[in-house]
């Protein structure tokens, strides 16, 4: 039975002005509030952690049990911290969910804020997404007026405020104590755990720090309930996500299905791969996660088959690459974009990054060795589990994959450089000379 | 290392659980929070660290010292972690077991991959590093690295050395980024002038520098290039620009600081000697020697009475630099920028070698002075010493930097071969409350308050500028007050940037009206002052020596720990007074505490000095002792380190010294050599073995460092009451310390208490204020004397001025004002500080500020104030 899609969060994307309170509210939206604000916070909990609902942001935590792990209630603040720095390569969800319908976050921030009995939630959003930051602002300012933030939320005398901080475009802040440290004002580092942020998070408080997605994801289990949520997706993967196909597809875009749909249905929905190509690599989750190959197609896209089948469901950022594209060069920008990101903090991601770069940009350019292809994976070694934070182990992913699976294209390399043509690849007009950032380069 | 733990531990008094655990096979029990690479430290196992400090927070930012670790789950089955685990910021917990490099591959590999990866953008330059033989980064890169290394690209380039202040400089190719310096500025010092910047491979550690972080307006770094044979900075004297010079930068608190520079920390030399690679370097030290040239002698700080433990690097008879010993009892691991790097006026150009004579001339007036034997030197300053004896009168002024041994020396030459009781070591303002103070409360009352009781304990500072006064006592009273055990209070004109580093409450006090102040703690009606009064119950009072200069203050700071039951302390500047007080140098108090005027202890003393009898009419204090020689009324005087500079009237001191027959024992030429007519030189602290005594009364010996024929005092007194007939019995350490530990303790009456009414404070009038005026750490003293690297990085000297009396005289921050009396006037860059209206503070002996030299008054002298124009002339 081939699975179709079940669009929830994307349902009304289309609708007219949807980013208004009108149209949200002309939808069905802002419903689930008032349930939610009818029932008791601990029977949201509940619910929440009954759906089965994982964190959207890539690592697929229970959101239920995240928040359960917050102390009892001393008197003091506790936070909600939406993550909306969406700034891994090829993961493209939040941005148009925030784009498109704001407002499905903030009731679901609403939601779960009467939760967990926070008062004052803050939305950490990339800062480049100018656009989005606006739409946003407006949002919280639609929901103010309306009554539905503030001191007495939609007369229910529930108070909270909504605070909307674009950070300034750094990846590392993605990681949850360096937003938290970059919201508080620092300098962007992950911080040392324990203690996690439910213990001391923002400003030494409770916190709950949560992706867009999972958070948007909270009004429709309020409204339809978890065992309607749970009759989408695997056991254990359960509920709908929004998967971003991109690349050499015919359709591009963000297609919302219930978890544990494949990659074969989901080219299907989105017309195929480019005319005249065949499949040749993809991510399964974004550019931390190792790549796959055609052999993978039929791999349900759940956490449980992708671990299985040694990738990381991640972000569900689909990126498509068809046979015109060398391995090398796709690796090659991935890492430097890994070591423009490191934040510096630990050795083995701050050097380890800044090493890799260099040695695939020799090979690319055709100036590489055998030796360097051990030492890609050795050093690959020396930095996955010995970096500080997660996103070290990330710059590894696709360079470890990438060499077991391409290892004739790398060597292939070694002598006279590049054998591909990388205008065949481009889906734009492609001007020669705007290749590769330049082998040799340093300190960039 | 340090045991943070168990002081910790038995600070609180409480029993903390014992953690047993595995590492490496052997099982080990510690403390329940103590860190796994502390557990293996214990048993003699060492894992590899950089960023690791055991006095500073976990950072987990190197990854040098991962270890495999097993954990038990709820059912006891043990579970290996996923990945290799940080040992410096994993707590043991029972049951885990750690496997280090010794009994694991994955360890050993991690850590040898993390080596490879520091190596990588460092540029191996150790043959000309300063670090390089003393270095943790080639140590263990040799221990737990590989021999070759596969990095064949491009290492990533920094121009070098950066100025982060004049003393301190970075070679930023050789960081490995562990923060260590950062987190000692944050954590330790609070002086946070240095921090991460940029990221990535180009992250480094800057001072917010406008040309790192590409703002509008940066200009050119300032690179060190290097010093002229003399060790004077190249670029000018300061060796950076100045403020004026500088760029424009963007506005905020990491910009240029009062002083003009932005690494002014007083403790920024700390950040040179923990750095585990070569990256942070000392200027005065730079290109110097290597390590294995170097002799260390572990010995004493002289710059104050915290009596630092300190470590001197010598070679071939020099001293090259000084490092921070370890004391957890006193300085831990710490050290003031003044005790590292203030060492070479021990050895100026101006230093002493032979004895000198004056003679006089056909005329009789005095002539030039000339070289001498030690014997006829010591003759006729015999002969001289003789006669005013026997005529008017000797005064015997040793100055506060002495060595217990060498005031003990002075304290019995007065008493028996000079049969005075005029003897006064207090080179500075003095009182004869001060006196009955030192005599009542603190002489011979051994340790009472420690350094120690400072983390845990309320404080309340009376007349003290920790920071300033006392370097290491601010660093205590920081960590204390930031875990959270200490509160501080403050009686004082302002809250400086170094009390509210330790969140002090100001108690505001304009000069004069601070035993008002101090009487009305416990007032409920000001809620600072209640909750002073709450705190303090069974708290610690530390006093500071400028109170001398305050009627009635030290009378109302006794009353105030009586009725409170707090603990008291004095706490002194200059390093041998706390032992100078013990030993007797004060006209009315013999060794131990016992009063002069007590029949009985001058018997007792008399006996064990082998003397018939001991003077009874009680001295002169220092200003007694130079009116009266400049009156003629004493004769001769011997004079030990004493700077007229620094007395309460230069001009009185120079006029007496002008009049009387002096000798003096001194290290280097002076102002009083120029007027002595026998000069005996002696040593400096790093030629001599002695001992000072800490503010706690924590004696402090060291022993010799260099090589020397220079004499300590005591020596040079012996030698001298032999000529005088009397045998004073001090010729060797071992006599003195036999002696001093031969005697009692006073078991009789102390001197009474002090019971100074104080009168009305000054009133100011028009264009008038009251002076505050303590010294800075950094100054014009003559013990900071050619180190301009240091000196590069002293405050810049400021008027402070109250804000309603900056806009009555019309002047705002920076303006140019003038401070006067009727002997002159000082002109200095005005700060308008939060302060009680009317006052006006200098630094004591600044460059540009010698208040006593200049306006002849002290604090809470009433002087006149007015804005300057830009030729320094009064508006």
């Amino acid at each position: 039975m081939a699975t179709t899609l079940t669009p929830v969060l994307s349902k009304h994307w289309d609708a007219k002005s949807s980013w208004t309170l009108d149209a949200y509210r002309a939808t069905g939206g802002y419903q689930a509030l008032t349930t939610a604000l009818a029932t008791d916070p601990a029977d949201l909990i509940t619910a929440v952690k009954e759906s089965g609902l994982r964190g959207r942001g890539g690592a697929g935590f229970p959101t239920g049990m995240k928040w359960g792990f917050l102390p009892a209630p001393d008197g003091g603040p506790r936070y909600l911290v939406v993550n909306a720095d969406e700034s891994e390569p090829g993961t493209c969800k939040d941005i148009p969910l925030m784009m498109a319908t704001p407002h499905e976050l903030l009731e679901g921030v609403i939601i779960t804020s009467y939760a967990i009995g926070c008062h004052h939630a803050f939305i950490y959003l990339r800062g480049e997404v100018v656009h989005v930051y606006r739409r946003l602002l407006q949002a919280v300012q639609e929901a103010y007026d309306a009554g539905l933030l503030g001191q007495d939320v939609a007369g229910s005398g529930f108070q909270l405020d909504v605070t909307v901080h674009a950070g300034a475009g750094a990846y590392i802040c993605g990681e949850e104590t360096a937003l938290l440290d970059s919201l508080e004002g620092r300098r962007g580092q992950p911080r040392l755990k324990p203690p996690f942020p439910a213990v001391e998070g923002l400003y030494s408080r409770p916190t709950v720090v949560n992706n867009v997605e999972s958070i948007a994801s909270v009004p429709s289990i309020v409204r339809y309930g978890a065992d309607w949520f749970r009759s989408m997706g695997t056991e254990r993967s359960t509920g709908f996500g929004l998967f971003s196909l991109s690349g050499h597809v015919q359709r591009p875009g963000q297609y919302e299905a219930p978890l544990g749909i494949t990659l074969r249905e989901l080219l299907d929905m989105a017309g195929g791969i480019r005319e005249g190509h065949e499949l040749k690599f993809w991510t399964p989750g974004g550019s931390s996660t190792p790549l796959f190959t055609a052999e993978h197609l039929d791999v349900p896209l759940d956490y449980e088959s992708v671990g299985a089948a040694g990738s990381m469901l991640g972000t569900r950022a689909l990126q498509i690459f068809d046979d015109s594209v060398c391995v090398v060069r796709a690796i090659t920008r991935w890492a430097e974009f890994y070591k423009h990101e490191s934040c510096g903090k630990c050795t083995p991601c701050r050097e380890g990054t800044y090493w890799l770069v260099q040695v695939l940009q020799r090979i690319e350019a055709g100036k590489g060795t055998h030796e360097d292809l051990d030492t890609l994976m050795d050093v690959c070694d020396n930095i996955l589990g010995r970096a500080f934070c997660a996103l070290g182990d990330g710059a590894t992913s696709t360079i470890t994959s990438g060499l077991k699976l391409f290892r004739e294209e790398f060597e292939a390399h070694l002598n006279g450089g590049c054998p591909f043509d990388p205008a065949a690849a481009a889906l734009f007009e492609y001007a020669s000379g705007s290749a590769t950032g330049g082998a040799g380069t340093v300190g960039a | 290392m340090t045991s943070t733990t168990t002081s910790g531990s038995a600070a609180a008094g409480t029993v903390v659980p014992e953690v047993t655990f595995i590492i490496d096979d052997v099982e080990v029990s510690v403390p329940k929070g103590t860190l796994v690479i502390r557990a293996a430290e214990q048993i003699g196992i060492q894992i590899p660290r950089f960023c690791d400090h055991p006095l500073l927070k976990p950072a987990g930012a190197c990854r040098q010292c991962l270890v495999e670790v097993a954990m038990p789950d709820r059912e006891g089955n043990l579970r290996p972690m996923p990945k290799p685990q940080a040992s410096c910021t994993l707590e043991a917990s029972p049951g885990m077991v750690v496997h280090t490099q010794r009994t694991s591959a994955v360890a050993d590999k991690a850590q040898h991959g993390v080596m490879e990866l520091l190596l990588i953008n460092h540029p191996l330059d150790c043959p000309t590093c300063d670090k390089g033989g003393e270095c943790p980064l080639q140590n263990q890169a040799m221990s737990n690295g590989r021999a070759t290394s596969r990095f064949v690209d491009v290492k990533r380039t920094f121009a070098k050395p950066l100025a982060i202040s004049t003393e301190i400089l970075l070679d930023r190719e050789r960081c490995i980024l562990c923060q260590r310096c950062t987190r000692f500025s944050n954590e330790i010092a609070g002086d946070q002038f240095i921090d991460l910047q940029m990221r990535g491979a180009r992250q480094q550690i800057g001072r917010f520098d406008p040309a790192v972080l590409g703002f509008d307006g940066g200009g050119e770094l300032p690179l060190f290039v290097g010093a002229d044979e003399d060790g004077n900075p190249l670029t000018r004297a300061e060796g950076m620009r100045t403020a004026a010079e500088a760029p424009e930068r963007p506005v905020g608190p990491a910009a240029l600081d009062e002083s003009g520079h932005p690494f002014a920390s007083y403790f920024s030399g700390n950040t040179v000697q923990i750095c585990p690679v070569g990256a942070l370097t000392g200027a005065s030290y730079r290109f110097r020697s290597r390590p294995f040239d170097l002799r260390s002698t572990p010995s004493v700080a002289e710059h104050d009475s915290n009596g630092s433990a300190i470590r001197i690097d010598h070679r071939r008879g020099v001293v090259m630099r000084r490092l921070a010993g370890d004391d957890p009892v006193v300085n831990e691991e710490w050290l003031t920028d003044k005790d590292r790097f203030a060492f070479t006026w021990q050895t100026a150009p101006d230093r002493l070698a032979t004895p000198l004579l004056r003679d006089l001339g056909e005329d009789g007036a005095p002539g030039e002075l000339r070289e001498a034997s030690w014997a006829e030197a010591l003759t006729v300053a015999a002969e001289g010493l003789a006669a005013a004896r026997d005529g008017a009168g000797v005064g015997v002024l040793p100055g506060g930097r002495l060595t217990v041994e060498d005031a003990y020396a002075y304290a019995k030459l007065a008493r028996t071969a000079l049969g005075t009781n005029d003897v006064d070591h207090r080179a500075r303002p003095h009182s004869a409350e001060e006196a009955s103070f030192l005599g009542h409360a603190v002489a011979g009352h051994g340790i009472d308050v420690t350094f120690a009781d400072l983390e845990r304990s309320a404080v309340l500072l009376v007349g003290l500028e920790p920071e300033d006064e006392g370097g290491v006592i601010f660093l205590r009273l920081r960590k204390g007050v930031l875990a959270g055990r200490t509160r501080v209070f403050s009686v004082a004109p302002f809250a400086s940037r170094g009390l509210a580093r330790v969140s002090a409450t100001l108690l505001p006090a304009a000069p004069g009206t601070e035993p008002e102040v101090l009487d009305a703690i416990g007032d409920a009606s000001d809620p600072d002052l209640a909750a002073a009064a709450e705190a303090l119950n069974g708290g610690v009072v530390l006093v500071g020596e400028r109170l001398a200069t305050v009627p009635g203050a030290l009378s109302a700071v006794l009353r105030l720990a009586r009725r409170l039951g707090a603990r008291l302390a004095w706490v002194p500047r200059r390093a041998g007074e706390r032992g100078s007080v013990e030993v007797g140098t004060l006209p009315g108090l013999l060794p131990g505490g016992r009063p002069v005027s007590d029949g009985a202890a001058r018997t007792e003393l008399a006996a064990v000095w082998g003397v018939e009898k001991l003077p009874s009419t009680p001295g002169r204090d220092l200003t007694g002792i130079l009116t009266a020689a400049a009156a003629g009324d004493l004769r001769a005087l011997v004079v030990g380190g004493v700077d007229p500079a620094d007395l309460p009237d230069p001009d009185l001191a120079l006029r007496a010294l002008d009049r009387a027959f002096v000798v003096s024992l001194e290290v280097r030429a002076s102002a009083v050599t120029e007027r002595a007519d026998v000069v005996l030189p002696v040593a400096p602290p790093a030629e001599k073995p002695g001992t000072f005594w800490t503010w706690e009364a924590r004696p402090r010996p060291f022993a010799q460092a260099l090589t020397s024929t220079a004499l300590p005092d005591h020596r040079v007194l012996h030698a001298l009451a032999g000529r005088l007939g009397t045998d004073l019995g001090l010729g060797s350490l071992t006599e003195v310390h036999t002696e001093l530990g031969g005697l009692a303790a006073w078991s009789g009456a102390r001197a009474e208490a002090p019971h100074v009414a104080y009168p009305e404070p000054p009133a100011p009038g028009e264009g008038q204020a009251v002076l505050a005026t303590w010294h800075t750490l950094l100054d014009a003293g003559r013990c900071q004397d050619g180190e301009g690297f240091l000196a590069g990085t002293a405050p810049r000297p400021v008027a402070r001025v109250s804000a309603e009396l900056a806009a009555r005289i019309g002047v705002g921050d920076g303006d140019p004002v003038t401070v006067s009396t009727e002997h002159g006037g000082i002109t200095l860059p005005a700060v308008v500080t939060a302060m009680p209206d009317g006052v006006v503070w200098l630094p004591v002996a600044s460059p540009g500020s010698a208040v006593r030299t200049t306006l002849r008054v002290d604090a809470g002298a009433v002087v006149g104030v007015a804005a300057a124009t830009t030729d320094g002339e009064q508006a």
